[in-house]
């Protein structure tokens, strides 16, 4: 075995038997986790919301957050154990030998420092250099790696005179400045627009293999990590379940909760059909002896539960490794590859029609003449950046915003600015779901009361309302137990669920659901669709379904309208749409849209 | 998983030592202040003995300055200053959280309006007018009310507008706007409940502060008649005497300390409480 | 959840903040010469119900043409808005008018009291504000540390005693029971330095410290705990800058933007607090002129001790606005 020996020796990063806890508690936040990252090579580390993936990167540079303890394992970083050091060995290497990219480069940029000492600060700290002028030379280059100008001018700027994708390369050149053995980057373009989503990860991946760097990427967006990884680790419930090359962990996930991953991530233009899942992860302390995802798995057996299923080794060429006692089971509902989205006959019935609307703040315009109808039954997805006017439009037609002029008319009536001026029966008829599930019901009433707010409104009676709110929790599946629970004791999906039952309750003709899963796991996100596709077939509801995610789009929408600088660009059938784009402006949308490529089986 | 509702602030609050304490400290006060009369041997200004005398038989604590008995005067002395300062904190509280509310739902004109308007009564030098008021005027209750209540009121009307913004922002605002509820039940049903905690700390700390304020106009010797008994006011008269007879100023400033020092312990309890809660929110 | 749209309202916010940095302290120095009037306005007022001087200063059997020739030569028996009018015009032009009870300039009455308060609000400014910045940073980097417990104990202590009974057990303390190393009262004579009399200047001054310190330390503690959760001191950490870097270079210097406006809020206090502190400890400033003025109704005394702490609250203010938008770049890149 030549080649692995060979290797061995490029090994940047190598993490073995981590263990990471709740210092108060001693409740493990992950545990048992091996990585090994070679040099030039970038690690995607995926998984949920609190699986503990930061906690991992954050360990990567021997650090530990507030009221978190490292307890054991090693995290060897060339010939250096980091767990260890003391704190003055810990300086040293942090910023020289591994260097770490945040999530929000808004926030971990400092606001009172220019970015031109920020950079610099790195490299005096670690003596790079022999002078201040060989220093500075350093930052003009480190900036010209990522693509940004190293002239005075810039230096001098703050952080909140760049933009997210400017600031998030700011980051990269601070990581970069001392020209690390390893560099953890912790979901770095989460906060972008696809196409600076684009150029950060291209520039990421020239870098890395450019200068030999091991990269540890978190993120919890496989496509991006599809495109982007050498190797994948999987993660739930803080430990590493399943981990192998990109084109194994895609082709060939064994662990049932990858294939439930892979199941989940939409689709641009397959015919498969997105498939969620309903439950949580157990949070630290609340973990099982055995397998945690046997909660939610469909081939969970008693063997599963009693302890934690080892590590195997199923690859056949290179390493492929699972903590499955059923590796390479199939379960049921993954497997479904439908011909395509079931489609409703499209009534030729006008529900809601935007006719000539402009809408702004205080005078500046962010929609300018929009117009389009949506029919009876009929879902429209309206797709574009952040920015570019569609929230600003979904809450004109919701009554939210009043600044805006033309005409929208509802089953033939035309509609009030706002919603308070609007007759009851049409508030009720068009309903709203928002995007964020945890600020969108009140936190001190129960989910209940929240859903029956719509009936009492419009005067049904309370006997009455509390069957049908019951009526409406079970058709989100969660049952009528769930209406004494308050808001900080549900998940996000379920949060979401109740969102969806109070829109409902009040059979509505239009529903607008604003980016409703942008806050979502994949998961729960893919379940979420799954649910408001089918209540949208049996209600016969007309959708207006707002997303900056184009491949959600494929799952839900019958047409797409692409919106741009508060235009409609380009409008017409989802499929036609995304197949075969027709608007310069919706192709470079779906070209920089990162998407799962098809791993060939081998 | 249960489905209590999330206990109060108050109630969590309950849990802390420190906030034990405080409401110890203040039920020991109100109970002396209530029970005091009763049980007090002489009448406020009757005489007992020599002046400024530390060891008068039939007294615990000595004369005051006029030779009446400090024990007596320190039990009849709580009284006024307790119901005033609840009063006018609660009225202070009511107009201010009121204000504070409208401001922040309202935003726009109304919200700068209502806000510049608590500026201006802020910017007052409040102690000085409160003492050309009561000069004027007389030391009358209704006035010092209504003058502690305006010290109040912006100040409250802050807090709360602070801790709505916020608040106005999430979506089940919007959620509840786009059904039509109307402003008075938004404002009353949707906001109010998710701003007790910040109103809670600061109607405790505003009492805390009214009872300095009174107790202080009472000290500089306007807020009562003359000799009347009043822990602020004995505090004053019997100042000169200290070296002799300590007790006379000692007994009613341990009386302002322990009652202010206690409303103000239980303000710190809530307010560890609602930061606590604050913490553990899941939001993002 | 980031960088996904936001609520109307947050856009509608920088709308509105985005409106100029200048015309914004165009607008705060308007409104502080706003409210200065509305007050001017409410104190004379006051102050002329205070009562008729002239009867007081005559005594009860003075004969009517005295009576009235005296209301002449104190201009009292022209209109009122004439002579709020005049007066204001003479505050503007540094003339605020002669005393009621014997006719000398109040500047020259209240000019050297002033002085004397201004020193005492110098002296516990000098003390409270480093000493709470320090004792604020250094319980937020002690969090929950024996540090942090102890001081957040005596703060909230000291915060809610009133003064003048904080005031009084110094006294007890350190005047007259217990230890006599300082005098219970002051002794400063009229024309004389407010530092000639140096020991009759701690006891108050102490007071008015203990009075402010808990608010500003308060205000640093969270502020400075607030920063030290940012990401921005955890990325410092994480570039390996050693501690004091950390410390003095971005953690600092973002606490003390918060805290400026608790401090200048408990400078304007102060002008107020040394009212009651004064008397306590027969300080020879404003307060005591005050109490003096006030039961005589010598009304041009008050109004200009009612303006003198009005102008420091609004100036302080102002300044603390003006302090904040300097060290915020977010506010003063904008100024260019
Ligand atoms: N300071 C802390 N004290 C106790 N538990 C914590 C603390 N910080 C994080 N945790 C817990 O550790 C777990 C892992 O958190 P971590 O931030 O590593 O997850 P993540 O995978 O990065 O999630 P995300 O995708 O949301 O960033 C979570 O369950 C979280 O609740
Ligand atoms: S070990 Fe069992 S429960 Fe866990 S994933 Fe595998 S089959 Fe499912
Ligand atoms: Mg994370």
């Amino acid at each position: 075995m030549s080649g692995t020996m060979q290797s061995r020796e490029n090994v940047a990063l190598e993490i073995r038997g981590l263990r990471i806890d709740v210092a108060e508690s001693g409740a493990d936040i992950v545990d048992e986790v091996d990585l090994t990252i070679r040099r030039g090579e970038v690690l995607g580390l995926v998984g949920e919301s609190g699986s503990g993936k930061t906690t991992i990167g954050l360990a990567v540079l021997g650090h530990a957050r507030r009221g978190v303890a490292i307890h054991g394992g090693t995290v060897r970083i060339g010939d250096r154990d980091l767990n260890g050091l003391d704190a003055k060995e810990l300086r040293s290497v942090r910023g020289k030998l591994v260097s770490y990219v945040p999530q929000d480069p808004g926030t971990a940029l400092n606001p009172a420092l220019r970015i031109g000492k920020q950079i610099m600060e790195v490299l005096e700290t670690h003596g790079f250099g022999a002078n201040q002028a060989e220093r500075e030379a350093r930052v003009v280059e480190v900036l010209s790696e990522v693509m940004l100008p190293g002239v005075p001018e810039f230096l001098r700027r703050y952080p909140h005179q760049l933009s997210g994708g400017q600031q998030q390369r700011v980051g990269l050149a601070m990581a970069f400045a001392c020209r690390p053995a390893v560099i953890v980057l912790d979901e770095p373009t989460t906060g972008l627009d696809v196409s600076t989503q684009t150029h950060v990860l291209q520039t990421i991946r020239d870098l890395a293999a450019r200068h030999g760097v091991a990269a540890l990427y978190v993120t919890h967006d496989l496509a991006v990590v599809a495109t982007l990884a050498d190797q994948v680790a999987v993660m739930y419930a803080g430990r590493v379940v399943e981990q192998g090359s990109t084109a194994d962990i895609f082709a060939n996930p064994a662990h049932p909760y990858t294939r439930y991953l892979v199941a989940a991530a939409p689709e641009m233009d397959g015919d498969r059909q997105m498939v969620g899942l309903v439950g949580r992860a157990p949070s630290p302390g609340k973990r099982p002896v055995g397998c945690a995802f046997a909660l939610r798995c469909e081939l969970a057996t008693e063997e599963c539960v009693a302890e934690f299923p080892a590590v195997t080794d199923v690859g056949t060429d290179r390493p492929h490794q699972v903590r499955c006692v059923h590796a390479f089971g199939v379960p049921d509902r993954t497997a479904l590859r439908v011909a395509s989205t079931a489609r409703v006959a499209r009534e030729s019935e006008v529900a809601l029609s935007i006719r000539h609307v402009d809408a702004g703040y205080s005078g500046t315009n962010v929609v300018h003449d929009v117009s389009f109808d949506i029919q009876r039954g009929e879902c429209v997805a309206l797709v574009g950046e952040s920015g570019s006017g569609k929230s600003t439009l979904s809450r004109s037609i919701g009554g939210l915003h009043r600044e805006w002029t033309g005409e929208i008319v509802l089953d033939g009536t035309p509609l009030e600015k706002s919603s308070r001026n609007r007759p009851v029966a049409q508030r009720l008829s068009i309903q709203y779901v928002f995007q964020n599930p945890y600020s969108s019901l009140h936190p001190r009433r129960p989910v209940a009361e929240s859903i029956a707010r719509p009936l009492a409104i419009a005067g049904v009676d309370a006997r009455e309302a509390a069957i049908e709110v019951d009526r409406m929790l079970e058709r989100v599946s969660l049952g009528s137990a769930y209406g004494s629970r308050y808001p900080d004791q549900l998940s996000g999906g379920e949060r979401q669920r109740v969102a969806i039952a109070r829109a409902l309750v009040s059979k509505p003709h239009m529903l607008i659901c604003d980016e409703v899963t942008s806050a979502l796991d994949v998961l729960v996100q893919a379940a979420i669709i799954e649910l408001l596709v089918d209540l949208q077939r049996d209600l016969g509801l007309a959708m207006l379904f707002v997303t900056h995610n184009l491949p959600l789009v494929r799952s839900i929408a019958q047409r797409v309208a692409v919106m741009s600088d508060g235009k409609i660009v380009e409008l017409g059938d989802t499929a036609q749409t995304l197949r075969h784009p027709q608007e310069e402006y919706t192709k470079r949308l779906l070209a920089d849209t990162p998407v799962i490529p098809t791993f060939s089986n081998d | 998983m249960s489905a209590e509702k999330p206990a109060g602030v108050w109630r969590s609050s309950l849990r802390l030592w420190r906030t034990r304490i405080g409401i110890a400290l203040v039920l020991l006060l109100v109970g002396v202040a209530i029970v005091g009369p009763w049980v007090a041997k002489f009448s406020p200004s009757e005489f007992a003995g020599t002046p400024n005398t530390r060891h008068v038989p039939g007294t615990w604590l000595g004369t005051d300055y006029l030779g009446q008995d400090v024990v007596s005067r320190f039990l009849h002395g709580g009284r006024s200053i307790l119901w005033m300062a609840s009063v006018s904190t609660l009225l202070g509280f009511v107009f201010g959280a009121a204000i504070g509310l409208v401001a922040a739902y309202n935003r726009g004109r109304l919200d700068d309006v209502l806000m510049r308007g608590m500026d201006i009564l802020l910017a007052f030098p409040q102690l000085l007018l409160a003492l050309v008021a009561l000069t004027t005027i007389g030391p009358e209750p209704w006035l010092i009310i209504t003058i502690v209540a305006f010290t109040t009121m912006p100040r409250i009307a802050r807090i709360t507008r602070g801790a709505t913004v916020p608040v106005v922002e999430r979506d089940f605002i919007g959620a509840a706007e786009a059904l039509g509820e109307s402003r008075f039940r938004i404002i009353t049903k949707e906001l109010l409940p998710n701003v007790t905690g910040p109103l809670l700390v600061e109607a405790n700390l505003r009492l805390t502060y009214s009872i300095a304020t009174i107790a202080g106009l009472g000290f500089l010797g306007f807020a009562t008649e003359v000799n009347a008994a009043d822990w602020g006011q004995m505090v004053q008269e019997n100042r000169t005497a200290l070296t002799v007879a300590p007790w006379g100023t000692l007994l009613p400033a341990f009386a302002i300390a322990l009652l202010t020092v206690g409303t103000g312990l239980i303000a710190d309890g809530v307010s560890r409480t609602v930061a606590g809660v604050d913490r553990g929110r899941p939001d993002a | 959840m980031v960088g996904a749209p936001r609520g109307a309202l947050a856009i509608i916010g920088v709308v509105r903040t985005s409106m100029g940095i200048f015309k914004l302290i165009v607008r705060r120095v308007l409104l502080g010469v706003f409210t200065l009037l509305v007050v001017s306005f409410a104190v004379f007022a006051l102050t002329n119900l205070l009562g008729d001087p002239v009867q007081r200063l005559l005594g009860r059997g003075a004969l009517p043409e005295v009576v009235k020739a005296k209301r002449a030569e104190l201009g009292l028996d022209r209109p009122f808005f004439t002579r709020y009018f005049e007066w204001l015009k003479g505050m503007l032009t540094g003339d605020p008018g002669n005393s009621f009870s014997n006719g000398d300039a109040v500047m020259d009455i209240v000019g050297d009291r002033i002085k004397n308060s201004l020193f005492l609000m110098f002296v516990a400014s000098m003390v409270s504000i480093p000493l709470s910045l320090f004792i604020g940073a250094r319980a937020a980097l002690r969090r929950d540390k024996s540090f942090d417990r102890v001081t957040s104990n005596q703060m909230l202590i000291f915060a809610a005693m009133p003064e003048f009974v904080v005031g009084a057990f110094l006294t007890v303390l350190l005047a007259t029971n217990v230890w006599h190393v300082f005098p219970a009262t002051s002794r400063i004579r009229p024309g004389e330095a407010p530092w000639s009399d140096w020991k009759g200047v701690i006891l108050p001054a102490i007071t008015l410290t203990l009075a402010v310190t808990p608010h500003v330390s308060r205000t640093m503690r969270a502020a400075m705990i607030e920063v030290l959760e940012s990401d921005y001191v955890e990325m410092a950490r994480l570039k390996g800058l050693p501690e004091r870097a950390v410390l003095w270079r971005h953690a600092f210097p973002n606490a003390v933007g918060p805290t400026l406006q608790v401090i200048a809020l408990n400078i304007a206090y102060l002008a107020g607090g040394v009212v009651v502190v004064e008397s306590l400890f027969n300080y020879r400033g404003i307060g005591i002129a005050l109490r003096d003025a006030i039961p005589v109704a010598n009304a041009p005394i008050v109004q200009f001790i009612a303006m003198f702490i009005a102008t420091i609250y609004v100036v302080c203010n102002l300044l603390a606005d003006l302090g904040a938008i300097l060290v915020t770049p977010r506010l003063r890149t904008r100024l260019q």
